[in-house]
Order: C-alpha cells, then structure tokens, then sequence
C-alpha cells in the first residue's frame, strides 16, 4: 500500500507546503464511507488529489464487508458519524476491532460530545466538514504511527533494535503534517502521541521505523498475550505498571516495550471506563470470583475497570469489559467478592476461549479454573459463550476473556475489543488460558493496536493464562455456582458489562444456571457502547441458566460477539446458550462445536451480527440455547470444557466461527476472519 | 464571455449564495476532470431534491417527526455545505433549530423558505455552468486568472 518508492510528492496539487519529499504517503489505500452521494464524491476526488488510492462506500455494511474481504486491503478507513444503516460509531468500533485500521471520523456536526464520542470510540481522528483538502494530505500520519505500534511490538526482540535517525526525522515530519492538519481535532493528540513515540523510539531505537518499511507485522494482542500482559500489570499494580518492567516480566520474544506501552494505554483507559460503568455490575463479576481467590478481589473491581476500559474501545463493552474483568481478576486481590465477575468478564472476552474451559474447568483443574485465577474468569464467561457467539463475538469474547480473567490486569480492557479477532485465537487458548497463554498472545497483539475501541481484546488473553493458575480458585467458585459464568460479563462492568452480564448469565448457566444469561447480557451489551449489558444482565439470566458452565465460556465469547452486534440480549443469550453447548466444540471448531452439541446452536455467527441471528433468529436461539444448556448440564458441560477448551481450540473455533456466514448482516462480521491474526 | 462568466460566478459569492468551499471544489477541477465542479453540483442537486421530498412528506404527514426531520436537515446541510450552498446551509441551520425547539410552525415556514432558496442557487448554478461551458470548458470553470 504505501509505496515508498513512488518517487514523487504526494499531493500533486499542493505547492509543497504540506508535502514532503518523501514519497511514502502516496497510494494510500483509504476507504471512504459517507451516505451522501455529494460529500462522496468530493471526498473521493480530495483524496485522488492527494495521490491516495481511494474507495468510495455509501453504506456501511458494504464497507465493512469490503474491509472483510480484502483485510489488508486497505489502510484507513474514512467514515461519516451520521448514517442511515449503521452508526459510524459502531462502524467505528467493527473495524477496530476487527481489523485494526485507523478510522476517521467526519461529520458536519462539529459539537463537543460528538467529537468526544469520536475519540473515546477509538478514532483517530476527527474532521469536521466541510472537510478541506489540506485536512486528508496528511491523514497517513494516522497509517504510519499505527504501523508503527505494530512494528514496534513484533519487532521486538529485546530491545535490540537500532535508533535511527530516520525515525525522529519522520515524527518530525509528522509533528510538522500534523500541525498543518487544521481541521483535525487531534492535534494535541497527536504530539503527543508522536512524543511517547519518539520516547519510545529513542528507547528502542527501531530501526524498522522508517517510512518505506512501515508495513510491519501487527502485533495481535492474544488472549494469552493479554493475559501475560493483565498479570503482570496486575503484580505491578496498575498505577504502578511500566512498559518496561511489564515487558520484562512478560518476557515476550518479538515485544516491543512500545507496544506494551501501547497496549497499556489502551489498557488503562479502559480500566477508566469499567471504573465509570457500574460497578455493581463488577461485583457480580467479584461475587464470581472471590470464591476463587482473594487476590481477585480488588481483580473484580479492576476487572469491572478493565472491562470497562476495554469497553472504551467503543462498543465492546460486554465483551471487553469481561475481558478486563478477568484480567483485572487476575489482581491479586480479589477480594470483593464481585471480582469474579470481572475475571470471568475479561477472561471472557478475550480469554473466551479459555475461560470456557477454564470455567468448566471446574472439574478441569487449576488451570482451566482459571487455572490463573483470573483464567477462571474467563472460563467462566466466555464458557457460555456459544459458538455462535463466539464467532460473531470472537472480538468481544477475547474481549471478554481477557476482562474475565480475574487475576488479569485487564487493563488491557481496550483489547477486549480486539478480542473478537483474537478470539479465534485466544479463544481456544483462552481456556487453555489456565495453563496456556495462546490466546493472550493474540489478545495482547491486539492490544496494541488497540488504539481502536477494539485493541481491549488481546490484551486479556495474556492475562488469563497467567491468571489462570492462580485464578483456579476462581473457578473452582464457578463450577458451584456460576461464578464463572458471571463472571466474564459481570465482571465487566464497564464494557463488559453487557457482556459479561450476558456472560455471566450464561456462565452461570454453565455453571449453575448457565451463564447464558450472562451470556446475553454481553451479547445484549456487547454493542452498546454504554455498557448496558450489565444491566441487562440479572434479566437474562434466566436464559441461560441451562447452560452449563461451559457455555458460559462460550457465553462470554458469544457474548462478546453478541455484543457488538447486538445489543439484544435474547441474543445473547441465545448466544451464549448455543455458545455453551457449542463452546465445548466450539473449541475445536465453531462448527463441529454446534453441531456436536447438537445444539446446533446456530454457527456462531461470528459476527456479531451472526450473533444476533444466532440469537436469533428470533428467539429461536434463545431458546436452542436453553436447551442446549439443559442438555449440556454443567458437570458434562465443564468436563467438556475441560477438555476442549484449549485455548487453541479455542481459537481455532472461533476462528472457524468466523468462517461461519453470518446470518444476521447486522455487523456482518463475516468478513472477520481470523486468520489474520498471529496465534 | 469569460468576464461575464466570472462576473456572475463573482455575484453567486457576493450575494451569498456560494462560499470558500465552493472555491475549493473548483481547486479540485483540473484538466483531468475538467466538470468536476458541475457534476458535483448535479449530484447535489439530485440527492437534495430527494430529501426535500422525503422532509415534504413528512411534513405533509403533519406528524412532526422532529427528530427524523432533524435528521434529514442533517444530511442536507452536510451536502449543502461540502458543496458551498451557503444560504441553504442557513436554512438548514434555522430548520434544525426549529425541530429543536418543536416548533412546527417554524420548521414550515423555514422548509419554503429553504426550497426557495435551493431552487434560487440551482437556476443560478445552472446558468452559470451554460454560460461557463459557452466561455470555454476549464478556463470560466476556475477563477478568473
């Protein structure tokens, strides 16, 4: 995409004052998506002048199922706040969460709150229309310092990389681009970004910064990744935690310190917003957890923080939030009794895959318990997370997963959102999170991009397989009752919240009731961005509590998934039912999961849209999910889960998930195939 | 010819009818796309001649649906402003603040007013792309040199 070689300025039209010599900008791939017919087609001529290669897009399901099909086919994506199909919002939040592209955000409407919105949905950034030329020359800032934060995590390999001078010469280039970019609303932002960087740089000394090699290897933020990451935040203390001594401690080859620093931020803030959303919520998560082990206690309330964080990502909430939970489970303390909640929400999310396991791990041991306490968070949520859901969810559910790890230091709440991508990954792993950290890994890659909402995911994975270990109480609490499945979408309170709502729901399902209705409630709120899925969560209990634990783990998975798409909560339910029963498969294969269940809960539409039609079909789902759970009943459940919650099961279920056509082309997150994402 | 083209393009800015953003779309316009102006102006005026059907309707329905209605005066004005219609933009503005406000008297009032306005900028844009195609494709296009 960006051809450093094209030897000519970028914009051909500009005297100079914005373009530098350097090539590198030119044939940016940019995907416009706008409803207006007039600004399209302006914005598309603006941008040819700009030398970038542009695709229009009118509706945004069209653009997300381009983005899907050709997942590195594009660069930056473009997107008007106001559409009639979709809300750019949650366009927003889809395409970071699953593809991890920057995403621009236009609109007429220059008022605060919408900009707001724009920025804590994860854009990078904000134009106001009329949208002048001068304002898209210098969009490929966004591009390179994204790429950078990939490269900088994958090319890690302690800190051997050399400084180069080209690299301070680009961020100031950028620095200079940047201020030319009036119309932007990040400006500050930016230096400031643009300073971390160079700190960074400087620190690392990347040499792969330079222009012509920007095209570097994301870093996935896996569940286990984020687990690593939520763990060893956690032992740091979160207020405490640095880059480097997390990087040490997760001691990660091909990590940069930039992008633990990344991932970090994204983290943090979404531990913010868990702290915003209720906390109640976390404390579902906490009651969860707490059986599990006391250092989860203050998890549970990191959790309902982390999630919340990762929810910040936009609309992950459920999901996220689980995820965060979990790794915020994976704290020490957890001792609010809540906390579970939270592991289960962030394990879930993220760690969905995991926790299925983790929380059916009741009979499985330590680890799947949660093997980490905070893996039991996740168990526990993303356990009822069906397949279906977890297809749909595979973002929010490694979300989830990740907030669901009690003992993880979800902080990585923001990859809650990445979760869905990781899932695949991180799901499977995710329950094997007890022992493994597959899925943090592709959580925690995630994480660092998770400059989109979506980036909560991974992070959470790492932490849950850490947490799992020490999380096993955790989920020893599940197997009784649920915890686990409340956990992952209780515990997130914040974004989580509907997922882990829905998560625990199912969870508890899985476990006692099934925690489908944990399960949608994350489903419910994965798509919201006010993590509403927490409070949809009491109401759905009741769906899943069928459903085994396991589902639970699938829940939260589904929930994720369900989440984003859906903010029905009979989705996600439906989700988490089918989840649960399909989790068990779902871990080999979303697919043969359902179909072995014979639950046939509805391929988990990995999209969350799938979800929805998972869920529903109608209700149908709802109800299969019940079923399902009613058949799965928790002791099969869990031991099903035990085994075939690996987190590479996991993952590779959700993964299939995504394989799976979405029914429903709410989010359509068909096109969300995992395979992109490094296990 | 080109001066009156010139002259008139120079009224549509006086007048206020246009604004800078219609400047940048004839920056826009080069040699390789010599009408992009005058096709964006034709699109505008197509898309927009659907809301104002669909905002019509919906206030024939005399159920005042503020907040559809604001919605569609949000579309209209983003187009109105990409392409420089500054006087509709107002329009626009006052319209929005009238749904705001419920008041349905006002938004009335203000949609004929709008229309009214749009027709006026439409005639004008046209006469003044006749005219400019007459003077010569690119140069009456751009700015007087």
């Amino acid at each position: 995409m960006i051809n450093p070689g094209h030897g000519r300025g970028p914009d051909s039209g500009t005297a100079g004052g914005g373009s530098n010599s350097d090539p590198f900008p030119a044939n940016l791939r940019v995907l416009v998506v706008d409803d207006d017919p007039t600004c399209l087609m302006i914005l598309e001529r603006m941008l040819m002048t700009c030398l970038y290669r542009v695709t229009k897009c009118n509706r945004a399901e069209i653009a997300l199922s381009l983005l899907r099909k050709n997942k590195n086919g594009f660069d930056i994506v473009i997107s008007d706040v106001h559409m009639p199909d979709m809300d750019g919002f949650k366009l927003l939040e889809h395409v970071g969460l699953e593809m991890d592209l920057p995403v621009i955000m236009m609109s007429a409407d220059d008022s605060k709150s919408v900009v707001l919105k724009g920025v804590t949905h994860g854009a990078v950034d904000y134009l106001i229309k009329p949208v002048r030329i001068e304002a898209l020359k210098n969009i490929w800032q966004h591009v390179v310092r994204r790429k950078r934060n990939e490269w900088n995590v994958s090319e890690h390999s302690g800190g051997s990389i050399e400084d180069t001078g080209g690299d301070r010469d680009r961020q100031q280039q950028q620095r200079e681009d940047a201020d030319n970019n009036s119309s932007s609303v990040n400006e500050g932002n930016w230096r400031n970004s643009r300073k971390r960087k160079e700190e960074e740089v400087d620190d690392q000394g990347d040499d792969k910064e330079d222009t012509s090699s920007l095209k570097k290897p994301r870093v996935v933020w896996s569940v286990e990744l984020h687990q690593q990451f939520v763990a060893a935040v956690n032992q740091l203390g979160v207020d405490k935690a640095v880059p480097k001594k997390i990087l040490e401690m997760m001691n990660v080859p091909g990590l940069t310190r930039e992008n633990v620093a990344s991932h970090l931020q994204k983290y943090r803030i979404y531990l913010r917003r868990l702290g915003g959303v209720s906390q109640h919520q976390g404390n579902m998560n906490h009651s969860f957890m707490t059986g599990q082990d006391q250092s989860f206690g203050p998890l549970s309330s990191l959790n309902g923080f982390d999630l919340q964080d990762l929810a910040f990502a936009g609309q992950l909430p459920a999901q996220s939030l689980a995820q965060f939970q979990a790794a915020g489970l994976g704290r020490p303390t957890l001792t609010k009794p809540g906390m579970s909640v939270s592991p289960l929400v962030d394990q879930r999310t993220i760690f969905n895959f995991e926790n299925p396991k983790i929380r059916f791990g009741d009979g499985h041991g330590p680890t799947m318990n949660n093997g980490n306490k905070q893996m039991n968070l996740l168990n526990g949520v993303p356990t009822g997370m069906e397949p279906k859901q977890f297809a749909g969810s595979h973002m929010r559910v490694q979300q989830q997963i990740t907030g669901v790890r009690p003992g993880q230091n979800v902080q990585s709440s923001g990859m809650m959102l990445p979760v869905a991508d990781q899932l695949p990954r991180g799901g499977p792993s995710m329950l094997p999170s007890l022992g493994q950290q597959p899925i943090l890994s592709s959580s925690v890659s995630r994480r660092s991009d998770l400059t989109g909402a979506v980036a909560v995911r991974n992070s959470i994975p790492e932490t849950n397989n850490r947490v799992l270990p020490t999380t096993h109480s955790v989920f020893n609490n599940f197997p009784s009752d649920l915890p686990r499945n409340r956990f992952p979408l209780a515990s997130a309170p914040g974004i989580s919240v509907p997922v882990s709502a829905s998560y625990q729901e199912e969870v508890n399902s899985s476990d006692a009731r099934g925690g489908s209705s944990a399960a949608t409630v994350a489903t419910a709120g994965f798509g919201n961005p006010s993590y509403d899925i927490f409070n949809d969560f009491p109401p759905h209990q009741q769906h899943n509590n069928n459903i085994s634990n396991k589902l639970n783990d699938w829940d939260l998975r589904n929930m994720g998934l369900v989440f984003s798409s859906n903010q029905d909560a009979a989705a996600a339910t439906a989700a988490f039912s089918s989840s649960s029963s399909t989790q068990r498969k779902r871990r080999e294969t979303d697919a043969t999961v359902v179909a072995e269940h014979g639950q046939n809960i509805q391929p988990p539409s990995r999209n969350l849209n799938h979800l929805n039609h998972v869920y529903m079909d109608g209700g149908s789902v709802r109800v299969k999910s019940e079923r399902v759970a009613e058949t799965v009943t928790c002791p099969p459940a869990n031991t099903l889960f035990q085994e075939q919650y690996n987190q590479e099961d996991l993952m590779s279920a959700f993964l299939k998930q995504e394989g799976i056509p979405s029914v429903d082309n709410e989010f359509d997150f068909d096109g969300y195939s995992i395979d992109n994402i490094p296990v | 010819m080109q001066r009156q083209v010139a002259l008139i393009k120079q009224s549509l800015f006086d007048q206020g009818y246009l604004d800078e953003q219609f400047m940048e779309l004839e920056e826009l316009q080069d040699d390789a796309n010599p009408n992009f102006v005058e096709e964006v102006s034709a699109l505008y005026f197509k898309d927009s001649a659907r809301l104002i059907n669909n905002i019509d309707q919906a206030l024939e329905r005399g159920s005042f649906d503020f907040n559809r209605l604001d919605s569609y005066m949000h579309q209209f004005k983003g187009s109105s402003t990409s392409i420089g219609a500054s006087k509709v933009k107002a329009e626009c503005t006052t319209f929005r603040e009238y749904c705001r406000a419920g008041n349905a008297e006002g938004c009335l009032r203000t949609f004929q007013q709008l229309k009214k306005e749009h027709s006026m900028l439409r005639k004008k844009l046209e006469q003044y792309f006749q005219l400019a195609r007459q003077a010569g494709p690119k140069e009456t296009a751009r700015r007087p040199k």
